[in-house]
């Protein structure tokens, strides 16, 4: 793999952004990006700016919520937090990303068995 | 396992609806606060950086870099900013109102084409929309009564005939109102009314009013409410019961100011005390749907019992049961008319009724039906025509836009964008255009719904209305990706490197827009060959209908509805009137004067007449017209005299019964013998025949006529009086000299005006003159419109070649030679154009050969006539680029590139 990051699934960056929120509670835009940075180790391919239209499109829905607010030192920032619908979306969508990823493996290990030479 | 699925995928859709429908909103509330939206961001994004240059810092980076390191974190703030438009509002709605302000940009720049685009569209859709509400609401919109499903039209002879062959008896009435199973309800009104039978006193001079008798339950069966007041109740239908009378609201307001304390009072109607029961709303217009072309005052009880020996009097129409079908009603109609009596006094007169069920609609508008069609079609066509006009014109301007649009492909427009973006500029024109023609078509359908005399039925309630404006959208849209499409995927197909190269002047690309923009002339010289051969084919036929032989004179005649008093007996009928019509005749100006008690082509009455001898079992089927008449009113009204001698006034009601016949009569009675002197059967009585006239129009100019005589007024009893005059001064300047001679005759004469015996006769051939006139219209906007064609097509090949035509000329050709091949090429096309619409005229003159009278549909002087006109107009169109190429300076010419 070395450095080649990797690119985000269609979808997945708004699940990242809800299991953020919940976990850290409430976060302003580039604490979120460096959030996500530091778990996924620096290995996605993240634009930071590209996480704004995801926080629009989940403040549409009505999954967060944003006020503006000031930072531990002193800044201006605008603030996202969850909402409970959000929490129950985050709900649904971690647990089709787990049947998914367990069903995934099983599948590719089927095939590691099988191809095997 | 799979039923959990199931069951949260349910609750995923159901809250992700929920969602969504948050979003959607969203979206749009976000579309109109743009600016703010953006303003956040922007500050968003700004603190978004400081945060990160600050953390760099705290990382012990110097400033410079730190920023640098944060930025390129961010990735392109633009992008970003982009995508947050993108996911937040409604992006496709931002191109739109994008390419919507570029396109009123360039429109406005080219002002002259921008002008003349909307013109020909606002002409095309002011004329489709102006038709379609003529189509729909005499064709297509229910009659104006509730249910109007429902109503049917029950007449004698097949709806044949006279009005005397197509009513019925009181009798008959009563007995099918009775006998019936299939209808709620079967309602009469008085067929034989005429103009001015009521006459108004009490308001100054007396006042003629038009009337109608109509049976008690008239209203409640078609379901018309009263506007005020009430309808008839049962004390005023029976004999010598209360007089009572409805007024229609357009009258009640012209007379009565719309006073509605007019309501329980009594007004004098024909010198008879009558209480004013109420007021009928103006929505149900009785002449528009029973007699196109005519107005209806006042409405009056129908007593049965007074009319039960008028014979033939009364017009049935009838409303359904709610699931019975017309096939029902007239299955029952077949069984029952046989049963009934003309009247019950004379048990012989039973068996000689049929019954014959129309739905009311078809039966109002039904023969409109074809005419209309072909309005239609006709109008299509212009519509066509106006699109492949504005498919040229915008074919001429890409090619002038070539290089633009190339330039704008490069610069990364996909081609979807770019044909977006034409079909917003052709959306934006039609929208215009569209707006435009709604004004001409609101102005058309005002000035026809206010021409209450063309004999159109249900024209005074014509309007536009939500159905044509939506008709309206759905022409604007289909012309604009019409005309739009085609220009816009020519040119967005265009090689970029060809285009952006081409200099515009003799390269391929050029020469393709050259034959697509000739193919489109030639198929609008085809479209508008096709209007013009129909509507000299329909104009031929209208000139051959008021070229016809009526039978009388109708220029310089006048006829006024006049009242006289013979104390109620018949003696005394001949010496009033003698007395009358010669104090007429001493009027100056006044050559000739008489009165018949009907006028042809107003209304008419049958009898029947045969020769004394036949067996009256053989007795002809079709009952025969008939005016009771003075002396001289066959010479006043110009019919011919052509054998035999008029009625004098000593054909008195004791003197032997005589007649006159119609050479019709003569004819089917007296073949080939002389008719004078015979004895005949009229209506019962012995006549004698002593002369013969020749045949009048009696019931419409393109109806031959049939069985016509004429009775004298000394021995018949009329019913009313129409003094006819003919004048060598107008009518009008009359008027007021034989009023006073009538008033002082007899003081109760109502105030009327001299009817121009021309009204009639234009009153008969309006529906005709009507359609000849639109489709003329048409016709000659499809001329104009082919000629502009064949102009800009020219003009701008003439453009293009002026370097070409330059070096020709510096090589020798004469102004003459140049001229010519000009010519030689638009004629080239307008001959394709002919040719196929010639052949095409051919095949659908066929569809409107029931329309024709008198013409051929291929009638070769209308086809020769519209080739002709066509080709002229083509060679003139031509000329003007022509004469502009012979002039074309050679050394100016290769000169400028």
């Amino acid at each position: 793999m070395g450095d080649s990051k990797l690119d985000l699934l269609q979808g997945t960056l708004d699940l990242m952004v809800l299991q953020t929120l919940a976990a850290m509670g409430s976060l302003h835009g580039y604490g979120i990006a460096r959030r996500i940075e530091q778990i996924s180790g620096d290995e996605v391919l993240l634009n930071q700016g590209t996480i704004y239209a995801s926080l629009v499109r989940l403040q549409q829905r009505g999954w967060i919520d944003a006020a503006w607010g000031t930072s531990d030192n002193n800044r201006k920032a605008k603030f996202y937090s969850i909402t409970e619908t959000g929490r129950k979306q985050l709900a649904q969508d971690a647990a089709y990303w787990e049947r998914l990823a367990g069903v995934m493996g099983r599948v590719l290990a089927m095939q590691n068995e099988g191809g095997g030479q | 396992m799979t039923g959990t699925t199931k069951s949260s995928s349910k609750t995923v859709s159901k809250t992700s609806l929920a969602a969504s429908l948050r979003r959607a909103f969203g979206r749009l509330r976000s579309f109109f606060r743009r600016k703010p939206l953006d303003q956040e961001l922007n500050d968003e994004m700004a603190s978004h950086i400081d945060l990160a240059i600050e953390e760099n810092m705290r990382r012990g980076m110097p400033e410079e870099e730190a920023r640098r390191q944060a930025l390129v974190r961010f990735g392109g703030v633009q992008q970003a900013r982009e995508q947050h438009r993108e996911t937040r509002g409604l992006p496709w709605m931002d191109i739109l109102m994008q390419d919507v302000r570029f396109t009123c940009r360039t429109l406005r720049k080219d002002r002259g084409f921008t002008i003349v685009a909307i013109l020909i569209l606002g002409l095309g859709v002011g004329a489709n929309v102006a038709v379609f509400s003529v189509v729909n609401t005499i064709l297509l919109r229910p009659l104006p009564f509730h249910d109007a499903q429902q109503l049917v039209w029950i007449t004698g002879n097949k709806g044949e005939g006279g009005q005397s062959s197509m009513t019925y008896s009181v009798d008959a009435y009563e007995d099918y109102k009775a006998a019936n199973q299939t209808l709620q309800g079967v309602t009469a009104y008085f067929a034989f009314y005429g103009q001015g039978d009521y006459k108004l006193t009490g308001y100054g001079d007396p006042q003629p009013v038009n009337g109608v008798p109509v049976a008690g339950n008239f209203f409640q069966v078609l379901g018309v409410q009263p506007k005020l007041g009430r309808l008839f109740t049962p004390e005023e239908l029976v004999k010598g019961g209360r007089p009572a009378v409805l007024l229609g609201e357009p009258y009640w307001r012209r007379q009565f100011h719309a006073d509605p304390n007019i309501v329980g009072q009594t007004i004098q109607l024909n010198k008879t005390p009558t209480v004013v029961a109420g007021v009928i709303p103006a929505t149900f217009d009785f002449g528009s749907v029973f007699a196109p072309g005519t107005r209806m005052d006042i409405f009056v009880p129908a007593v049965m019992n007074d009319m039960r020996e008028w014979g033939n009097v009364f017009f049935f129409v009838g409303r359904m049961k709610p699931d019975v079908g017309i096939g029902q009603v007239q299955a029952e109609a077949d069984m029952l008319f046989p049963r009934f009596y003309h009247s019950k006094k004379q048990p012989e007169s039973k068996g000689d009724y049929t019954g014959t069920v129309w739905g009311l609609k078809e039966y109002v508008s039904g023969k409109l039906h074809r005419s209309l069609v072909v309005l239609w079609g006709a109008v299509g066509l212009i519509m066509l025509i106006v699109c492949v006009n504005l498919s040229n014109l915008l074919l001429a301007r890409s090619a002038a836009r070539g290089k633009e649009f190339a330039m704008r492909s490069v610069l990364g427009a996909g081609r979807g964008r770019l044909i977006r973006q034409l079909l917003t500029e052709s959306l934006v024109l039609s929208a215009a255009g569209a707006v435009l023609g709604l004004g001409i078509a609101y102005a058309v359908v005002t000035w026809l719904a206010h021409q209450g005399s063309i004999a159109l039925p249900l024209l005074s309630s014509i309007r536009v209305d939500a159905s044509a404006l939506g008709w309206t959208l759905v022409i604007a849209v289909a012309a604009a990706v019409f005309f739009g499409l085609a220009p816009g995927l020519k040119m967005s197909s265009g090689d970029l490197q060809e285009s952006l190269k081409d200099s515009g002047h003799g390269a391929s690309v050029g020469r393709k827009h050259d034959r697509m923009r000739s193919v489109l002339v030639v198929s609008e010289v085809a479209l508008a060959c096709i209007l013009l051969v129909g509507a000299g084919l329909l104009l031929r036929s209208f000139l051959h209908v008021i070229d016809i032989d009526l039978g009388f004179q109708p220029q310089r005649a006048a006829a006024m509805a006049v009242s006289f008093d013979d104390g109620n007996k018949q003696e005394n009928v001949g010496p009033v009137l003698e007395n009358m019509l010669d104090h007429v005749k001493a009027i100056p100006g006044i050559e000739a004067a008489g009165i018949s008690d009907m006028l042809p082509l107003d209304r008419n009455r049958g009898w029947n007449l045969w020769r004394k001898d036949r067996n009256p079992d053989q007795a002809p089927e079709t009952g025969t017209f008939v005016q009771i008449v003075t002396p001289e009113y066959i010479k006043a009204f110009g019919m011919r005299l052509i054998k035999g001698r008029d009625f004098s006034w000593n054909d008195s009601t004791h003197a032997q019964h005589v007649v006159i016949i119609n050479e019709y009569l003569a004819r089917r009675e007296w073949p080939g013998q002389d008719p004078i002197g015979r004895l005949a059967v009229t209506n019962g009585e012995i006549s004698q025949v002593i002369g013969v006239v020749a045949d009048v129009k009696e019931t419409g100019l393109e109806t031959d006529p049939g069985a016509e005589m004429y009775l004298p007024i000394t021995q018949w009893g009329p019913a009313g009086a129409e003094l006819l005059v003919r004048t060598n001064l107008p009518p009008d300047a009359l008027a007021a000299s034989v009023m006073k001679v009538l008033r002082q005759l007899n003081p109760g004469q109502p105030a009327t005006e001299f009817r121009p015996i021309q009204h009639l006769v234009d009153h008969s051939v309006s529906p005709r003159k009507f359609f000849v006139l639109l489709v003329s219209i048409f016709a000659g906007l499809g001329l104009f419109l082919a000629s502009l064609g064949i102009y800009g097509v020219i003009s701008y090949s003439v453009t293009r070649q002026t370097q070409e035509i330059g070096i020709r000329m510096a090589l020798g050709a004469t102004r003459s030679k140049v001229q010519l091949s000009v010519i030689g090429k638009t004629l080239r096309l307008a001959a394709i154009g002919i040719a196929v619409g010639a052949v095409l005229s051919f095949v659908l003159a066929r569809g409107i050969a029931s329309l024709l009278y008198g013409t051929e549909p291929t009638d070769p002087v209308t086809f020769a006539g519209m080739v002709v006109l066509l080709g002229l107009v083509a060679l003139v169109a031509g000329y003007l680029p022509a004469r502009r190429a012979s002039r074309i300076d050679p050394m100016i010419a290769l000169r400028t590139n």
